[in-house]
Parts: structure tokens; C-alpha cells; sequence
């Protein structure tokens, strides 16, 4: 019998876990979660990410259906007798199980001044947030513990830009996971990187400045070190407050003391997570976390799943070094401890900053475990074998890596120890499912979902299965893109139907029909919406215009290199305040306009078009802006018209169809202010002409742009642009933007100057003349769509009542502008 | 704030016309408005039509109509154009997430004319 009312306390990792269990497995009892921290359960293992970009959303994990969710909300009480949980603000609910999974706090030393404003932990987003405010005005920073978490966060200190410190009590970093050996080498990696590292020392105080601020830590040796920022990861400990306080058992240590079935003294009560102690250990990572979760589903359920320890093997890269450990690897090597029956093997090269070592077994042919550094790919590999046959002979394996193993993996040996997930269910989920690339392993299995370590022994499976990895776009083309493009091109394809039917399956779906779209377009084949060709757009292209969350759309006519003349700027005025639209400078220097209804789409650019506006392509994998800065005209810096060139740039490539979309900037001089180095293709002005940079971006993972061309006049910076742009177009992946793809091609910046400017592949004059024939047949999409009747067919609200706005679409106001009002999503899923 | 309803009272089970045939799209979608309730109706490459809610659960926004039309391992799909989710036009499950779904509705063609039925 079900027990109808689950109560969990804790929204972390291990509770999203157990949920999703409980109602994948069926559960039909009410959930309620309660929630410290202000937002739902996030990838804390990600955490770190936060601050190189990562959004909110990005971390957190998908919401769970039917479980109320109490955000904000501390529990303070249990009591058993009634068996209640109470809230922090008084609050009570009832349960019939209880399920604590309150994680675990970083544990800050008893050393005076840790309360000095300056001081931090890292464990939640709100964390970050505030060591990234504190860090505006710092200038260096200190972390106290240098083990796996103390380096993350040096990691992020050092990239919001300050000098960094460690502080270890250990005579070498990561103790837990390296030994002498892997510390030194690490430490070498984290020294070259300009960290400045302290092992075998504590910490006296943290002293304050004349603000009141931390500003300095005092070692005990009495060496200081000015830093106003300073960050406790020495160490966590369990959260067992709860569990102490309703009279739960706990350990000696702290941890809150479960059976093997994730059960604590009170058989109503489990505790799961880094919370809990099972089997005398408090574990630190999130794949037992996530086994614990599911061991205590099943038991809510009434099944017997038992939690018999976890591997504790991890692999990071921190810093850009590659750290792993796997496998028991604490061992005494000499003196009087010594541990016996242990061999080890090392290979290590100073100067590449490499150290591997393996443990075997003294008749050297079982695998007991291993350290990397500096280079984790035995990690991957091996981890699967440990405490089984040697899969090769030692030597082989510390050099040649996957390519040095011979024996088979055996089916229970365990490939993903974040999911626990074994050899033998990935390969059953291939065959049974026909899966053919990573993502379908991570789908059916979740394994390479969490820290993504395994996914390198997951590629291997495929292959060892008989899978060619990768290349296929979807399950209706087994070609890449960059193959179906020659394909259309040599074969003189112009349509979809004719693609598929001689060189695919099926009909099509939201993955190969847009690229089709865009293959057909770059290579010049009339209006996106003709015909046939409509049907393969995305619904942004659909529209010519950008779906927002509310249904309603963008409007974005194109200002090229962001000038504009007052006339213009008072028809957008216009515009916008007759049809009631918000309005908004966008990033890329021009002006958005938002909350039009599809319905008033075609109205709307009849009178941009009609005031000499054209489409901006917000929407499109296209061209957007060629952003510029005043330049020479105005600045008193400026070496060359940048507005000048940005506009004929923007005015050539405007409509060109892309992999994904494509961003400019001209800049006047190396002051740089329009940030060139950070687009697409980006061109600085000089003394004798311009540098061209290109494969530079901004978003997700910034990259600065490459210097591809120095000091050159400009009709050959066009066709420069030109062939970089066109081979781009030609050989680059689905939604793969310049700087991924360049990443991607064998010989990198090297090569692609040989192609397009050496013209090594004898191409140059095909890509020359692809694109002259881009710009001569290049025509506003709006405009022929408001030209066409068959076209504005499709901008109606309903097709039986075309004038009738959607009635689910409403607006409140905001500082004096609509704002949408959503559908609450309780409104929406059942 | 408006208010979003699946099924309307007022159209109890009879067949309501929605437009001519031939003014649907192939592989595109059209919306309706029944009474209150949003249907997007869909024609596929091979003729055939299909009535799912016009509403996208995971976004709440009401623009089902205006996804990509395609196939899943030969079953017709259509993805939502918010976040991309595909779900089964002859079922309305989501096939990336079966927990979700949106309402199906019968739908036919009577001389010309296609007509679904919401009650
Ligand atoms: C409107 C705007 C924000 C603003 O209010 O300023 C914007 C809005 C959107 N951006 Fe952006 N981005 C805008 C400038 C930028 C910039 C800045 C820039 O262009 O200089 C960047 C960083 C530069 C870069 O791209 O390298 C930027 C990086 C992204 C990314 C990350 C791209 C990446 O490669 O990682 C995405 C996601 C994507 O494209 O997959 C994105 C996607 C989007 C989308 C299309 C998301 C979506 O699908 O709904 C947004 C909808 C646009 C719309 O009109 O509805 N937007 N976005 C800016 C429009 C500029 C314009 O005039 O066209
Ligand atoms: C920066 C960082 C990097 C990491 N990297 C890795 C890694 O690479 N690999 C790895 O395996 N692990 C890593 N970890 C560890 C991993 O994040 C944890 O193992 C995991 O988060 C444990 O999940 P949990 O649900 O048990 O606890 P938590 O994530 O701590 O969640 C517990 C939640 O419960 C809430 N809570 C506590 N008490 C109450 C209460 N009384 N009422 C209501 N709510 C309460 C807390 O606020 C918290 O949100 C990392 C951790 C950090 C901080
Ligand atoms: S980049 Fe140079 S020319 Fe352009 S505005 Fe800045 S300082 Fe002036
Ligand atoms: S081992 Fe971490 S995701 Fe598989």
C-alpha cells in the first residue's frame, strides 16, 4: 500500500531525483517539497558555469509533474509525534512519509574574522551572485582549501578577473584524490595559470581594512595575503539539524544514520543524500546522491532496492587541467605501512605536465585504480575495469589510452557512475532502441547526463555496437549537413520533396526540414516562403518575424551599422505607439518591437516598408547586424569610416542564409568600442587599411576572434569575407556558429587561410561566384510578402474567424510599456 | 487575465466547419477558434488531417498551429514552436516528454469543407 502523503524536505540534486522516481514508478499519494533556497533544484555540479554564462534556467532541472513545490520555505521542526513538518514562518504538513534530503553546508573553520563582510562559501547560486558583486571592486581573492571545490571556486575567482590565491593544510592539492606525485604536477598546471598556491598552511585571521571589509589573511606562519575576497571550501558537513532535532539517530560525525534501504531510526523517515550516513560514509558527489534517491523511491514504493556503497572515482577539469582518480587508490607505498599486495606503475612527463599512475594487484593483473593529471584519458577508459581483469598490459594503457585496451568490457561493469548505468544496459538500450548516437544513449539510459565524464567510453560502446556515431542529422538523412549542402548543390536540388525522396526517409521533421530550408536558401532559391519551401520553415522564418513567450511576436527591421536617420526613428515611434508595442534598444544597435499579434505582422511592416525599412532577419539563421562604432567621421581616434564600411558590409550580406546566424562589427580604430572581436567576422581599422578577424563570438561560450587577414585595403577584405562566409556556409554543422566550426576543422585558422586565400581546394571562384550571385538576387522578404496575397494568407489568428485576436494573449503594463501576462503553468499542466 | 478552456459547452458533440480544404497548407497548420476552444488543425503531405489543442503545455502560449509538421519513427508530429517538444499528431502525447499532452479532436472533410468536433 501506497502511503498517500510524501513530504520532502530539501530541493536539491537528490530530492529532483527521488521525485521524478516516485512518479515515474507510478507513486499516486500528494508531494509536497519544501525548499530553502528561492528557486527549484539546479545542477550544483554545474554550479561554476553560472558565472562563466550559464543562465538560471540553464541550470535547473526540468520540472517535475504533480508535486507541490514549497520554494522559500525552511523547514525548522519535525515533529513525529504527529507526524508534521513545520516551517520557519509556522506552517504545517502533515506526512505520512517524510524523505529529508537537506544536502549538506561548507564547513567554515572557527577562525576570527570569518564574519567580516568579504567573507563567502560556494554552494548555491545566490553564493555566486555575491562574490561576483563583492568582486567588482576587489582585486585579489583567496580560497581556504584546496581540494576538489576550493579549486572551482580559484577557478571562478580567477575568472572574474582577480589575483588568486589557495590555501591548503595538506602538503599537496586535491589529497583526496591525488597523491604527492599528481598534487605537484597540478600544482605546476595552477602555478603556470598565474594562481598562487599555499599548501601545508593554515589560515591565523582574516583581517579587516579600514571599511570594515575582509582585506587581508594572515597565515600562521604570519605571512599575509591582501585579498578582499575570501571563500571557505574546507570541507562540508552533513545537514542533519532536522534529523537532531526530532531525536533521529546520527552519526558521531554528523550524517544522519540510514540502513542499506535509505532508512533512519524512524521507519517513516528516510534521508537521503549528502545528508545522510550510510553504511558509516557521507558521500560528497551526486551519483550516490542520485543512487541513494532511488534506492529510498523504491522502497516508498514497497520494493526492496538496497544502496551497497558508490564509487567515489572522479574526473574534473578545473583550470583547464584534467584531474581524475578511480578505483581505490589510497595506498601506502613504503615504510612500515606499506599496503601489500599493491603494484604501481607511473608514467610521468614534467614538462607536458602529465602524471598517471595505475594500482594493480601484485601478480599485476587485476585493476585497482589510478590518478591522472594533466591528462584524464585512461579515466574514461579504465574506470569501467576496475577491480576486473587488466585489460591490456600497463604500459599500453597509461600511454595509448582507449586505443591500448584489448579485452571486452564486461556487461556489468559500470560506464556512468553519476546514474549508475552499466555496459550492459547502454548496449541493450542501443539495440533495442536502434540508437545511433550519444544523445539517444543519454535519453534512454540518462547515463552521460550529469558530469558527462563518461561519455567518451559511451562513443566508444556505439562504435564497439556496430554504430557509425555522429554524422546522421536525423532519422530521416544519414548525411551531415555539410553533405546534404553538396548534395543540392552539385545535384541542382530545389526542393524538399525531391531531397528526400532521392536521398532520404520519410517525410521530414523539425530538425531536417529547417536545414533543408536554410540549404536551399543560401544557395539563392527565391522567396523562403515560395511554394513548397514555406512549409519547411522554422516557425520564427514562418512569420519573418520572432515567436515570443506569450505566442505574440518581434518586429526588428534591419538599421544597418546601427545609423538612422530622425525621420526613421519617428516612423518606428509611430509605429510602435499605434499598435500599442513594447519597445526596446536590442544588443545588436537597432530596435525591437514586441507583443505584435501575427495578425497585425502584416500591417505593421506595411508601414516600416513603406517608410524605406526592410527586414532585420531577427528571425532568420541569417545575417543580423554589422554593428560599427562612430569612427574616423566623429572620433577623434578614429582611423577609417567605420559607419561607412559597416553598411556596405551589412547592405552585401543582408538575407544570406546561414548554418546558424552570423554577427559583425566594424570598429574605428584598436579602441575597439564596437567589439568586433567578439563576432563572426570583425574588422578593426588600422593606419593602412583593416585587420579582419573572424570566429569570434559572444553567447554561451565567448571566444575571441582570430586575426585572419592584417592590414588590407578594402575590396580585398570584401571577397575575403566573402569566401570565409561562403565556405562556412558550405562545410560547417547544423547550428554550428564560425567559432565552433572552426574549432572543428582539421588545421584550423591555418587551413582556412590556405582555402580561402591560397585557394588550396581550387574553390575560390565558385565561392566568389556564389556569392555575387547572393547579392544580385537579393530582395526584402517583407516586402514581396506584403506584395504576394497567397503569402499574407498565413498571418491570420484563426482561419475561420481571421480578424479575431487570440483571446489567451493579454498584457499588464510595466514602467509605462505592455508586459505579457503568461497563463500560469499550474493553469496549464494537470 | 483571460481564461483558457479545453472543450466548449456550447458545441456539445456536433461538427463544426472550420475552412475549405484546399486552404490548408501541406505539413503546416492552421488555427481554429470553436466556441472557446483553440483547435490547430494540421494536413499532412499525404492529405491527411489531424485536430490536436491549440494550446502548448509546456509554455501555455496557444501556438500548437504553428509548429513544424514532420514524422517519428513513421508516426506523424507536430513540434511546438516555443521550445521545440514534438508530440504525436495521432495521439497528442508528447513523445520527448509522455507526461504531457494536448487534447486530440475528431476532424473530417464534408464536401470540401474540413469540420472538427470539440465536445
Ligand atoms: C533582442 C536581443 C536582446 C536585446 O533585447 O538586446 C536578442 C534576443 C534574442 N536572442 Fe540574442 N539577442 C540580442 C543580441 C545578442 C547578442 C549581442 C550582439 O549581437 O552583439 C548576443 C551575443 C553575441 C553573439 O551572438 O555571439 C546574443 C546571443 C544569443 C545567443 C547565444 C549564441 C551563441 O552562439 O552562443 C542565442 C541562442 C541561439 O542563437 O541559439 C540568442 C538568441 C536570442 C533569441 C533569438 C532567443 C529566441 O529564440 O527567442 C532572442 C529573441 C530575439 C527576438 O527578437 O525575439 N542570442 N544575442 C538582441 C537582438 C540583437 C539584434 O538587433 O538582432
Ligand atoms: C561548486 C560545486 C561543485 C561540485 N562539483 C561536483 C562534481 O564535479 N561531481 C560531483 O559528483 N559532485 C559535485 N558537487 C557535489 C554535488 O553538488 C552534491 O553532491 C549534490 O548537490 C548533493 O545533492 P543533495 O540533494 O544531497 O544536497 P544539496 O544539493 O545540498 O541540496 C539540499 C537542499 O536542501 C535545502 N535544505 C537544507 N535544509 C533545509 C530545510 N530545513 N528546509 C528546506 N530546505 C532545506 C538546501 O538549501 C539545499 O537546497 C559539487 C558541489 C559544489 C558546491
Ligand atoms: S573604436 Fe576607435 S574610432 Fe571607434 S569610437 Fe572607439 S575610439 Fe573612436
Ligand atoms: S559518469 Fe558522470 S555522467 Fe556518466
Amino acid at each position: 500500500m501506497n502511503p498517500n502523503r510524501l513530504v520532502v524536505v530539501g530541493y536539491g540534486p537528490s530530492a529532483h531525483r527521488l521525485v521524478e522516481a516516485v512518479r515515474a514508478g507510478g507513486f499516486e499519494g500528494g508531494i509536497t517539497v519544501f525548499g530553502e533556497e528561492p528557486r527549484p533544484a539546479y545542477d550544483r555540479v554545474a554550479l561554476t558555469s553560472y558565472l562563466a554564462g550559464k543562465s538560471v534556467e540553464d541550470l535547473t532541472y526540468p520540472a517535475p509533474g504533480g508535486v507541490t513545490l514549497r520554494l522559500g520555505s525552511r523547514v525548522a521542526r519535525v515533529d513525529r509525534e504527529s507526524r508534521t513538518v513545520i516551517t520557519a514562518s509556522g506552517d504545517a504538513e502533515p506526512y505520512d512519509t517524510l524523505v529529508l534530503a537537506t544536502g549538506s553546508a561548507p564547513f567554515v573553520p572557527p577562525v576570527p574574522g570569518k564574519e567580516l563582510p568579504g567573507c563567502f562559501v560556494y554552494r548555491t547560486i545566490e553564493d555566486l551572485d555575491s562574490i561576483r558583486e563583492a568582486s567588482r571592486s576587489a582585486s585579489a581573492g583567496v580560497v581556504i582549501g584546496g581540494g576538489l571545490l576550493g579549486l572551482e571556486a580559484a577557478d571562478a575567482l580567477r575568472g572574474l578577473g582577480l589575483e588568486t590565491h589557495v590555501v591548503e593544510m595538506s602538503p599537496w592539492l586535491m589529497p583526496r584524490q591525488v597523491d604527492e606525485g599528481g598534487g605537484a604536477v597540478l600544482r605546476n598546471h595552477l602555478e603556470a595559470l598565474g594562481l598562487i598556491v599555499h599548501v601545508g598552511s593554515g589560515v591565523r585571521a582574516v583581517e579587516a581594512g579600514p571599511d570594515g571589509r575582509a582585506a587581508r589573511l594572515v597565515k600562521p606562519d604570519g605571512e599575509v595575503i591582501e585579498a578582499q575576497i575570501v571563500v571557505f571550501s574546507a570541507g562540508i558537513r552533513p545537514r542533519d539539524e532536522l534529523a537532531r532535532q526530532c531525536g533521529l539517530a546520527v552519526g558521531e560525525r554528523g550524517g544522519i544514520a540510514v540502513d542499506s534501504g535509505m532508512r533512519t531510526s524512524d521507519p517513516d523517515i528516510y534521508a537521503i543524500g549528502e545528508c545522510a550516513l550510510a553504511g558509516g560514509m557521507v558521500y560528497g558527489l551526486v551519483g550516490p546522491a542520485f543512487a541513494q534517491a532511488e534506492v529510498a523511491a523504491d522502497r516508498i514504493m514497497g520494493g526492496s532496492a538496497a544502496f551497497e556503497g558508490a564509487d567515489l572515482s572522479t574526473k574534473l577539469k578545473l583550470l583547464g587541467v584534467e584531474v581524475a582518480q578511480f578505483g581505490e587508490t589510497q595506498f601506502r607505498r613504503t615504510g612500515p605501512g606499506q599496503t601489500p599486495g599493491v603494484l604501481d606503475v607511473t608514467y610521468m612527463d614534467p614538462v607536458a605536465g602529465v602524471y598517471k599512475k595505475l594500482f594493480v594487484s601484485d601478480d599485476a593483473k587485476t585493476l585497482l585504480g589510478g590518478i591522472c593529471v594533466g591528462d584524464a584519458a585512461p579515466y574514461g577508459t579504465l574506470r569501467p575495469f576496475v577491480g576486473r581483469a587488466l585489460p591490456g598490459s600497463p604500459s599500453d594503457l597509461l600511454f595509448a589510452g582507449a586505443g591500448g585496451v584489448q579485452a571486452d568490457l564486461p556487461d556489468d561493469a559500470q560506464v556512468c557512475s553519476c546514474n549508475n548505468v552499466t555496459h550492459g544496459r547502454i548496449r541493450t538500450a542501443i539495440a533495442d532502441h536502434g540508437l545511433t548516437g550519444v544523445q539517444g544513449v543519454k535519453d534512454c539510459t540518462r547515463a552521460g547526463t550529469t558530469c558527462g565524464s563518461c561519455v567518451p567510453m559511451i562513443q566508444r560502446i556505439l562504435v564497439t555496437s556496430g554504430v557509425e556515431v555522429g554524422k546522421a542529422l536525423c532519422e530521416h538523412f544519414a548525411h551531415s549537413r555539410a553533405e546534404l549542402f553538396d548534395i543540392v548543390r552539385v545535384r541542382g536540388i530545389t526542393t524538399f520533396s525531391q531531397l528526400i525522396a532521392e536521398h532520404g526517409t520519410g517525410r521530414g521533421c523539425d530538425v531536417c526540414k529547417p536545414v533543408a530550408a536554410s540549404i536551399l536558401a543560401s544557395l539563392g532559391n527565391g522567396h523562403i516562403l515560395e511554394g513548397e519551401q514555406a512549409a519547411l520553415q522554422d516557425t520564427n522564418d514562418h512569420f519573418l518575424a520572432n515567436i515570443q513567450n506569450n505566442g505574440t511576436y518581434s518586429v526588428v527591421p534591419r538599421i544597418p551599422g546601427g545609423e538612422i536617420t530622425p525621420d526613421k526613428l519617428i516612423v518606428i515611434g509611430e509605429v510602435a505607439r499605434d499598435f500599442g508595442l513594447y519597445t526596446k534598444i536590442t544588443g545588436g544597435q537597432r530596435i525591437d518591437l514586441l507583443g505584435a499579434r501575427v495578425e497585425q505582422l502584416p500591417q505593421i511592416w506595411k508601414k516600416l516598408v513603406d517608410a524605406g525599412f526592410e527586414s532585420g532577419h531577427a528571425y532568420g539563421k541569417a545575417l543580423r547586424t554589422v554593428k560599427s562604432c562612430v569612427g574616423s567621421t566623429w572620433c577623434r581616434y578614429g582611423v577609417q569610416d567605420s559607419v561607412g564600411l559597416a553598411i556596405e558590409l551589412e547592405l552585401r550580406y543582408r538575407g544570406l542564409r546561414s548554418p546558424h546566424k552570423l554577427k559583425a562589427a566594424v570598429s574605428g580604430c584598436a579602441r575597439e568600442c564596437a567589439e568586433a572581436r567578439s563576432k563572426d567576422f570583425g574588422i578593426i581599422a588600422t593606419e593602412r587599411g583593416w585587420n579582419l578577424y573572424v570566429a569570434g563570438n559572444g553567447g554561451f561560450t565567448p571566444r575571441h576572434a582570430d586575426l585572419l587577414a592584417a592590414d588590407v585595403p578594402t575590396d580585398v577584405l570584401v571577397r575575403t569575407i566573402d569566401r570565409f562566409l561562403m565556405f562556412y556556409i558550405r562545410t560547417a554543422d547544423r547550428l554550428q556558429r564560425t567559432a565552433a566550426w572552426l574549432e572543428s576543422l582539421d588545421g584550423g585558422l591555418g587551413y582556412v587561410r590556405e582555402v580561402i586565400m591560397e585557394d588550396s581546394l581550387g574553390i575560390c571562384a565558385d565561392l566568389d561566384a556564389q556569392m555575387d550571385r547572393h547579392v544580385q538576387s537579393y530582395f526584402d522578404e517583407w516586402r514581396a510578402t506584403l506584395e504576394d496575397p497567397e503569402k499574407l494568407r498565413r498571418f491570420v489568428s484563426f482561419v475561420n474567424a481571421p480578424g479575431t485576436p487570440d483571446p489567451s494573449i493579454s498584457f499588464e503594463t510595466e514602467r509605462d510599456q505592455i508586459k505579457p501576462v503568461l497563463i500560469p503553468l499550474e493553469a496549464v499542466s494537470r | 487575465m483571460s481564461v483558457i478552456q479545453d472543450a466548449s459547452p456550447l458545441s456539445g458533440g456536433l461538427w463544426t466547419p472550420v475552412c475549405p480544404y484546399a486552404d490548408l497548407l501541406p505539413e503546416r497548420g492552421a488555427a481554429a477558434l470553436v466556441g472557446t476552444c483553440q483547435v490547430a488543425v494540421f494536413r499532412t503531405f499525404h492529405g491527411d488531417l489531424y485536430a490536436v489543442g491549440n494550446r502548448d503545455p509546456f509554455s501555455g502560449a496557444c501556438v500548437m498551429s504553428r509548429g513544424i509538421v514532420g514524422t517519428r519513427n513513421g508516426e506523424p508530429t507536430v513540434a511546438s514552436p516555443m521550445h521545440k517538444q514534438v508530440f504525436s499528431l495521432v495521439t497528442g502525447v508528447c513523445l520527448d516528454d509522455p507526461a504531457k499532452a494536448v487534447p486530440t479532436y475528431p476532424i473530417r472533410v464534408t464536401d470540401g469543407t474540413v469540420e472538427v468536433s470539440v465536445a
